[in-house]
Order: structure tokens, then C-alpha cells, then sequence
């Protein structure tokens, strides 16, 4: 603005610079948050630039072909059953009489909080060689369970505690679907089943794909269930890598080849994109709010899977750690420091939940109003992180702020921009979920009725956006709660939390403070659901 | 578009901006309230140190002044010259060390009158920034009382040893720690041989036998861990002698190991020091054959022994301990194998001081502090583990380090981990 006023008017460069200073904003903060996903992939390079060609075929030469396969069956695995759980779920608490659906909505994300590694522990105990099932069955003379390591151990785990993150996009989608699609369905002949499956699901492409993609990227940089369940993935030969070795040039020509994996499956995504399709209401009139479905007797079967769910994967791990906690407190054991530990988790989360909500806003816009090859490659770009395993992202932090920002780090500022690198695309994913079903003719509606952008912003599409905007923020909430090798080794000094205080206390075999903070932990996690799925009720109301 | 974003950004960095001075706020505040505290709990302790010290010295005044008279009077009456002399020469010297004993007296008393009031007794000593591999429910309380004891603020970041490692090297010369405390000698190796550690006074490292510690000095052992097999006393009454023992039909499926742990890769590496890489090739491949079950970690075998789970497992001697203090009913027992080879090898946790540390003087204090008896006496009772330094014997439910025999390797000589590792890769041990 200051330039027009000293250069003269008219000349070329400033009607240039002003047509771009008019459409750019927003697609400068998409691509400044984009880039800020890529610091990653700048270190990896930079890492991998020094190995000698001796560490590139070594490091390549090795069963990488095997490593990627279990990797690729792995995520395709788990994505689709925990599509088929996150399916049902999003559907019986969002559109039905369901009873307790406002806690079931709950209940059904909590699962998200569980640590892999606790989760892992839980499930080996309930279900391992020796566990809890095996002895509840061995009167009836079951010898052995199948066997739960390796490939089944990982899948389940992993279905288990990611199935969440589907169900929080698609609640997004599924919330303010048009009901006159389906009633025409149904009017044509349709019957309710065949109505779901080629009405209703058609229209929840963007969410299901947008979840189903923050699942498999889950997988293929997860560790920790991995590594209980003894399945071997290319994230884990890095762990096993650099743990033995400390050899970070190898480290990053490994994370290279996962980044092309990813590069991989987002390609595969884009291809299932279809250019131009609409989700929302063409023809005159405003959408009514969906039909909410009587179950009648079927909500005994709708109530029989949720309560199975939850018993596999909140009541499971929830009793280990009440059954460590027990013995723990039968021999004297104290618990100290819980608290401020819990306020550190809420606070970091919330921040990282927020942060990366308005760093994803301008990457949804673009990616969903202005659709094209630069937005395509925001999108792409802004996976990385989240795609890397949390190590290696902490690593590249570490680089990067001791380089240009050395007052920062080990600050609060750095560990909540390290989340946001990390968690960036569960916000995107979310938020252009909600996006795609607002009319772009409502904005326009605005502006044309005298409203100016920031006002169509805030008043029009951030309130049309908003289970998008929370369904984001609790994503990113429950995932930074449990996120820990950035947080140990870029959280200020003492800056411990409550997934730090599970880890340190687990590995130390000390189960019963471990327990005692696992439990604080899933509670926190759970504390402020309520609130925001009760407040979206509100707003719709 | 552009303003209403422009305004939400602005928004929201001024809310993020006050949220975070809101933070320094408070946090500064809780700091300045405990550093309050925690100065006046130095203070009170110190005064009573100090009156303590007094006290003692004043007694040994008396006991010198008494023993010098004694021992005058003695002189005085024995005729013999050379035991003159030597009556002389004792009454001397008992004279100075009364003289001493005073000084020592006044001055205690001093300090105590100094810190009483409030004052410290001399400049601020500073702090010290720790990367620390062990946890803190293993050394928290030993690190807060090297604090108390030192006024030194210890400012200690907890994680997974090997991050740790590489997180210092990405560090590099920018790296805040002075002093990096490692669960096991393979990480100090490989920062040792980065340059990333700076060689520690002779005075320091001569506190430990020579096997334990680096051969040029950057790194030193303060605590040791004994391999041994964790067996369930019902399912494996008779234990096997030897882990080549455990190649047999007999423990088909029944052992674990952890390939990825560090202490592990040591042992293995000791076998290919002791075997040579053919044998230790062979017996992992048989080790696969037999169905050996692996684990994430030591710490999980020793609960799926003690689940019955499993019946052996390749650990480290000390985790049971800590099972034992959470149910004493825990049913599993530590037993030692193969003296004198790999199987009785003795693994230690360790301390470096780094090149970039700026603060070499704490950082010393510190590292001596760990090999003092205080911190010794402290892994002997609190981690079960072996104590290296200052003459101090292990716990008296283990095996004397002494009978132990383990290998007369130095863990020095450990430092191969890359090919150990390509060993366990090209075996199928590990991805």
C-alpha cells in the first residue's frame, strides 16, 4: 500500500503489485505454511547430500523391497478396516436417534489419545500368548490364541487407534449433508441401503479420502506399534538404524525413500480426485438440515458395536493401566508432579489445535476455491511432516531453529511450530471436508449484498466451516497430547507432559506411575470433547 | 479476501503473542518463587553442615591436642635417642594438626554464621544443562541431590539415549549441554568419535578400572549392568549353563531377546571379539532356528517371564529388581552364564562432557560427583545396578563383581556397532 503512494500512478508495476497484493494473501499464507511442512525435506536433503555413495547402496541394497511391501500392506490394511469401523460410527452418532449419541460422539474419538505404546502393552496383555483371553479360555480347553505378533498384532493396533481420525473428518462431511439428494434416491425407487451406498457415500468422497489419507500416512510413519508388535516397516529400520549407529546421513537417504513412498500414495489420492465435482446444492434454496433416522430395533445392534468398539480400544487399555495403578498404590507407590504435567499437555495441545487450524484455513481455501497445479502442490507439500517419522521431523527442527532462530529454541514458540509442521494436514484434511459442501455462491451472496471479504470470512464461511474448524482442532488436540519425541527433545527445559511423564515412567518400569499419568493423560484427552461436539449442536440449532 | 485475512492473522498472532507472554510470565514466576525455596533449603543445609563440621572439628582439636601431649609425655619419657626423635617429630606433627583442626573450626563456624544469616557462603556456582539417556525416576533424585549439595542449578533434559545422541550432533557447537549421561558405552562411542566430547582429566577417569571407560578419556562408566538370563524358577529348573546352550531343541521358542536394544548390540559385538564372526554368525542364525522370540526391549521380556509368557530372556541383571520392588511376588530370577566369555559381559552407563560446553567446571563436578560415593552408594541401593567407582560392592543379592569374570574386554573395544548391526541385518535379526 505505502509503494502506491510514492511511486506514480498507473505505471504498470503497481497495478501489478496491486492485482497481486489483492489475490495473494491467501495464497501466500498457503504457500508460508507449506513451506514451513517442507522444512523436513530441506534437512533430509541436506543430511543425505553428505552420505557417501558406499551409505546410498548400502542403505538401498538391503531387503528395502521387502521393508516396503509389509509397509504398503500395512497402511492399505489398516486404512480400509478402519474406514469400515469410522463408517458406522460417524453415521449412528451424526444421523440417528441413537441413545447417548452426544457421549457415544465422545467416547468414540477418546481412542485417538492412547500412546501406541501404551496402547501396544494393553493389547499384548489382553491379548498376547499369555494374556488375559488366553487365560480366560484355557478352562475351556483353548491352548493357544493365534498368534498376535508380527503382522496381525500391528494391524489391529493400529485399526484401533486410528479409526478416529476418519470418523473426525467425516463427522465434518456428514453433518450437513442435503437431504433432498437422498430423498430422490429414495423417491426413485431406491431402497434405504441402496440409497446410502450410491447417494450418500458418493458425496462423503472428500472426507472419506481425506481421512482415509491421514491413516495410511499414520501408519507408514508410526513406530511405536510397530515396534511392540514386532512387525518390521521402513519406519522402523530407521529407528534401528540410527539407534545403532547414529549415522544421520543414512538416517535421511531412509526417510528420503519414505518421503517417495508418500509421494507415492498422494499421487495415488490426487488420481481419485475428480476435477469439478460439486457437493454442494446447485438449485435455488437452502439445504434443510439431514433427516435424522429412527432406529428402532436395530439401535440393540447400533449399541452392540459401539459398547464392542469401546471395549477393544478404551476399555482395554484403560483396564491395564487401572490394573497397574492398583498394584502400584497397594505398594505405597506416590504420585507427584501429575498436575502441572496435565496443565503443560492441555496447554501445548490447545496451542498446536489452534495454530495449526489457522495455518491449515488459507491451505483449505486454496486448495478446495482456487483448485490448479500451485494449489495441488500446497497440498501435496504440506504432508511431508506428518508423513516422516516424528523423530526425523524433531531432528530437522533441531537443524533448522539452531540455524535461524537460536533464541527460540527449546522454547514454547518452536515445539508448537514443530506440532503444526507435524499435524498440519489432519487441519487441512478436516477443514476441506467441511469446506467443499459450502456454496461458493453464499460468499458471494455476501459480497454482493455489501458484505467486505473479512466479514464474508467471519460471518459467512467460518461459521458454515465451523464442525470443519473444531473437528480440525480436536484432531490436532489428541495428537499432539500423545506426541512425544519432539516434545522430549524440543520442549523447554522441565517442560514435561503427561505423554513424556507415560514414557519415561514405563520405560523405567515403573507401571503404576505410568498408569497413574496414562489415565490422566486419556482423561484430559477427553475433558474439552464434550465441549466443542456439544457447542456444534448449538450452532446448528 | 486480503484484509479480513490479514486481519484474522494479525488477530491471532497478537492472542498468541499475549498467551505466550502470559506464559513467561507465570513460569518466570513459579522459577523466581522456587528458586526462593530452594535457596533457603541450601542455606538451612549448609548451616547445618556447617555446625556439624564444627562440631567435628572441634572434637578433633581436642583428640589431636591430648594426643600430642600423650605422645610428648612419651617422648619425654623413653630415653632411646631415635625414639626421641620419632616422639619429637609425632609431637610436631600432632601440634599442626591441632592447629589445622582449629583453623578448620573457625572457619566452619564462619560459614555457619554467613549462612545463617542468609548469605551465601561464597559466589553464585552457577548451573549446568544435562542431556540425559537414563530416566528420571532412575536418576531424578540423585540429579536434585547434586544440587542441593552444590547450589549448581541442574537443568536436565530426560529422553531415549540414542535421539539424545543424534540430537547432539545436529547440535553441534550450538548445543545448550554441557554434559551428556548415557544409558550405555555404544552412544558415549559414537559421540566420542565424533569429536563431540571433550577428554576428561586424568584424575577422573583413574577413579574407574580402565575396562570401563574410553581409551583416550572422553567418556568414563559410572554404573555397570551384567548380561544375564532372566528365567522363570518354575518352567526352567535347570538352567542352562551357557546362551550357546540355548541353540538346543530344548528351548525351542522359549527365549527372547532384544536386537535392537543397545545393551544387546554390545553383547554381540563382545561375541565377535571373543568368537570371531563365523561363530556368532552361526549361533544367531540357530539362535532364528529355534525360534528365539524378540522384544522390543529388556524391560518387556522380564514381564512376559514373569507372565509366563516366556521362560529366558537376554537382559540386563537390574530390571527385575525394579519389578520385584513393584510385587514382590514376581516370579522370575536373575542367572549369570558363561564366565569369563560374552555371556558375562559387563555393559556400563556413562557420562562425557561435551566440546561445546562453555561451563567445563560444572560439567566436571559433575561427572565426579557420579563417580563419588554418595552417587555410587545411590546406584548400588536405588537402580540395583553395579557400582564402578570409589571401592563400593554391589548389592548383596548379586554376584560380586569380582566373581563375575566377565570378559577382559574394554567396552572401548565395542565400538563396531556398524558391523554388528550389518551382522543382525544380514542374519534376519533385525530390518
Amino acid at each position: 500500500m505505502s509503494l502506491s503512494r510514492v511511486l506514480p500512478p498507473r505505471s504498470p508495476r503497481v497495478l501489478l503489485e496491486r492485482a497481486a497484493g489483492r489475490i495473494s494473501v491467501v495464497w501466500l499464507l498457503a504457500l508460508t505454511a507449506a513451506a514451513a511442512a517442507c522444512i523436513p525435506l530441506i534437512y533430509l536433503v541436506v543430511r543425505a547430500a553428505s552420505a557417501d555413495a558406499d551409505g546410498w547402496g548400502d542403505v538401498l541394497g538391503r531387503d528395502t523391497a521387502r521393508l516396503l511391501l509389509n509397509t504398503v500392506a500395512l497402511a492399505v490394511s489398516v486404512t480400509a478396516a478402519a474406514t469400515l469401523i469410522a463408517l458406522p460410527c460417524a453415521w449412528l452418532t451424526e444421523r440417528t436417534d441413537l441413545p447417548g449419541a452426544r457421549w457415544w460422539r465422545t467416547i468414540t474419538v477418546v481412542p485417538l489419545a492412547v500412546p501406541s505404546y501404551v496402547a501396544g502393552l494393553a493389547v499384548i496383555a489382553a491379548l498376547g500368548p499369555a494374556g488375559s483371553l488366553q487365560r480366560l479360555l484355557a478352562p475351556l480347553g483353548v491352548d493357544s490364541l493365534p498368534e498376535l505378533y508380527g503382522f496381525p498384532g500391528a494391524w489391529l493396533v493400529l485399526t484401533l487407534f486410528t479409526y478416529p481420525y476418519i470418523l473426525l473428518v467425516l463427522r465434518a462431511g456428514l453433518r450437513d449433508l442435503d437431504p433432498a439428494l437422498e430423498e430422490a434416491g429414495r423417491s426413485l425407487g431406491k431402497s434405504s441401503w441402496q440409497t446410502f451406498l450410491r447417494v450418500t457415500l458418493p458425496q462423503l468422497r472428500v472426507p472419506l479420502a481425506a481421512g482415509a489419507l491421514l491413516v495410511a500416512l499414520y501408519v507408514i510413519s508410526d513406530f511405536g506399534a510397530v515396534s511392540m508388535m514386532r512387525f518390521d516397516t521402513f519406519t522402523r529400520a530407521i529407528y534401528v538404524r540410527f539407534g545403532t549407529t547414529f549415522d544421520r546421513s543414512s538416517l535421511a537417504v531412509l526417510s528420503l525413500v519414505l518421503v517417495g513412498l508418500v509421494a507415492l500414495v498422494l499421487a495415488v489420492e490426487a488420481g481419485q480426485r475428480r476435477r469439478g465435482e460439486r457437493y454442494h446444492r446447485l438449485g435455488a434454496g437452502a439445504a434443510r438440515s439431514p433427516r435424522i433416522v429412527r432406529l428402532g430395533r436395530r439401535r440393540w445392534g447400533a449399541i452392540a458395536f459401539l459398547v464392542a468398539l469401546t471395549a477393544v480400544a478404551l476399555v482395554i487399555p484403560l483396564g491395564v493401566l487401572l490394573h497397574w495403578l492398583a498394584r502400584g498404590l497397594s505398594q505405597g507407590e506416590s504420585f507427584s508432579g501429575l498436575g502441572p504435567a496435565a496443565l503443560r499437555s492441555l496447554e501445548a495441545s490447545a496451542l498446536a489445535g489452534a495454530v495449526a487450524v489457522a495455518a491449515a484455513l488459507p491451505i483449505a481455501i486454496v486448495v478446495v476455491r482456487r483448485p490448479g497445479r500451485l494449489a495441488g502442490l500446497i497440498d501435496r507439500a504440506s504432508y511431508t511432516g506428518y508423513a516422516l517419522p516424528g523423530v526425523v521431523v524433531a531432528f530437522a527442527m533441531i537443524f533448522f531453529s539452531l540455524r535461524v532462530t537460536p533464541g527460540l529454541y527449546q522454547t514454547l514458540v518452536v515445539l508448537v511450530f514443530t506440532y503444526v509442521v507435524l499435524f498440519l494436514p489432519q487441519a487441512i484434511g478436516a477443514l476441506r471436508a467441511a469446506l467443499v459442501r459450502v456454496p461458493p455462491s453464499m460468499e458471494e451472496a455476501s459480497r454482493s449484498l455489501g458484505r467486505n471479504p473479512r466479514q464474508t470470512l467471519l460471518q459467512v464461511t467460518l461459521p458454515l466451516i465451523a464442525p470443519g474448524l473444531i473437528s480440525g482442532f480436536a484432531l490436532v488436540f489428541l495428537t499432539t497430547m500423545k506426541e512425544l519425541p519432539a516434545t522430549l527433545l524440543l520442549a523447554p527445559t522441565g517442560f514435561d507432559t503427561l505423554a513424556t511423564r507415560v514414557w519415561a515412567d514405563q520405560n523405567d518400569v515403573y507401571f503404576a506411575r505410568a498408569a497413574a499419568a496414562g489415565l490422566l493423560l486419556v482423561l484430559c484427552a477427553a475433558l474439552p470433547m464434550p465441549l466443542l461436539f456439544g457447542r456444534t449442536r448449538l450452532l446448528r440449532a | 479476501m486480503t484484509d479480513s485475512i490479514r486481519r484474522f492473522i494479525f488477530a491471532s498472532a497478537l492472542a498468541l503473542l499475549v498467551a505466550a507472554l502470559a506464559l513467561v510470565a507465570c513460569s518466570s514466576d513459579s522459577e523466581s518463587t522456587d528458586m526462593a525455596t530452594l535457596a533457603a533449603e541450601r542455606a538451612a543445609a549448609a548451616a547445618e553442615r556447617a555446625a556439624q563440621a564444627a562440631e567435628r572439628a572441634a572434637d578433633a582439636s581436642q583428640d589431636a591436642r591430648s594426643a600430642a601431649q600423650q605422645a610428648g609425655s612419651e617422648a619425654e619419657a623413653d630415653d632411646g635417642a631415635q625414639s626421641d626423635d620419632g616422639g619429637a617429630a609425632a609431637t610436631a606433627a600432632a601440634e599442626r594438626a591441632a592447629d589445622a583442626a582449629e583453623r578448620a573450626a573457625d572457619a566452619a563456624e564462619r560459614a555457619a554464621q554467613s549462612s545463617a544469616a542468609g548469605e551465601p557462603a561464597d559466589e553464585d556456582p552457577g548451573e549446568i544443562t544435562i542431556y540425559s539417556g537414563r530416566g528420571e525416576s532412575l536418576v531424578g533424585a540423585l540429579l536434585e541431590r547434586f544440587e542441593a549439595e552444590t547450589g549448581i542449578r541442574v537443568k536436565v533434559r530426560y529422553a531415549d539415549t540414542a535421539q539424545l545422541a543424534v540430537a547432539i550432533l545436529e547440535e553441534g557447537d550450538r548445543s545448550p549441554a554441557d554434559v551428556y549421561y548415557a544409558q550405555d558405552a555404544g552412544a558415549l562411542g559414537a559421540l566420542a568419535g565424533a569429536g563431540a566430547l571433550a577428554a576428561l582429566p586424568g584424575s577422573v577417569l583413574d577413579r574407574v578400572d580402565a575396562k570401563f571407560r574410553d581409551a583416550e578419556g572422553r567418556w568414563v562408566g559410572t554404573s555397570g549392568r551384567a548380561r544375564v538370563l532372566v528365567i522363570s524358577p518354575e518352567r526352567v529348573p535347570n538352567p542352562p549353563s551357557s546362551i550357546f546352550d540355548l541353540t538346543e531343541p530344548e528351548w525351542r521358542g522359549r527365549v527372547g531377546w532384544a536386537p535392537t536394544n543397545g545393551s544387546f548390540q554390545a553383547f554381540v559385538t563382545a561375541m565377535r571379539q571373543i568368537h570371531g564372526d563365523d561363530v556368532t554368525e552361526q549361533w544367531l542364525r540357530d539362535m532364528i532356528a529355534n525360534e528365539v522370540r524378540e522384544y522390543p526391549k529388556n524391560s518387556p521380556q522380564v514381564q512376559a517371564v514373569g507372565d509366563g509368557e516366556l521362560d529366558i530372556g537376554l537382559v540386563n541383571h537390574y530390571y527385575l529388581y525394579r519389578f520385584l520392588d513393584e510385587d514382590p511376588d514376581f516370579a522370575a530370577v536373575n542367572h549369570f552364564t558363561d564366565p569369563g566369555l560374552a555371556g558375562a559381559l559387563i555393559n556400563a552407563a556413562g557420562v562425557g562432557m561435551l566440546s561445546a560446553s562453555d561451563n567445563r567446571g560444572n560439567a566436571l563436578r559433575f561427572i565426579e560427583y557420579l563417580l563419588g560415593e554418595h552417587a555410587q552408594e545411590y546406584f548400588r541401593d536405588q537402580t540395583s545396578e553395579y557400582p564402578l567407582a570409589a571401592g563400593i560392592a554391589a548389592r548383596s543379592e548379586l554376584t560380586p563383581l569380582e566373581q563375575l569374570d566377565p570378559p577382559s574386554l574394554a567396552l572401548t573395544s565395542l565400538a563396531d556397532l556398524e558391523g554388528t548391526l550389518e551382522l543382525l541385518q544380514e542374519v534376519g535379526a533385525l530390518p
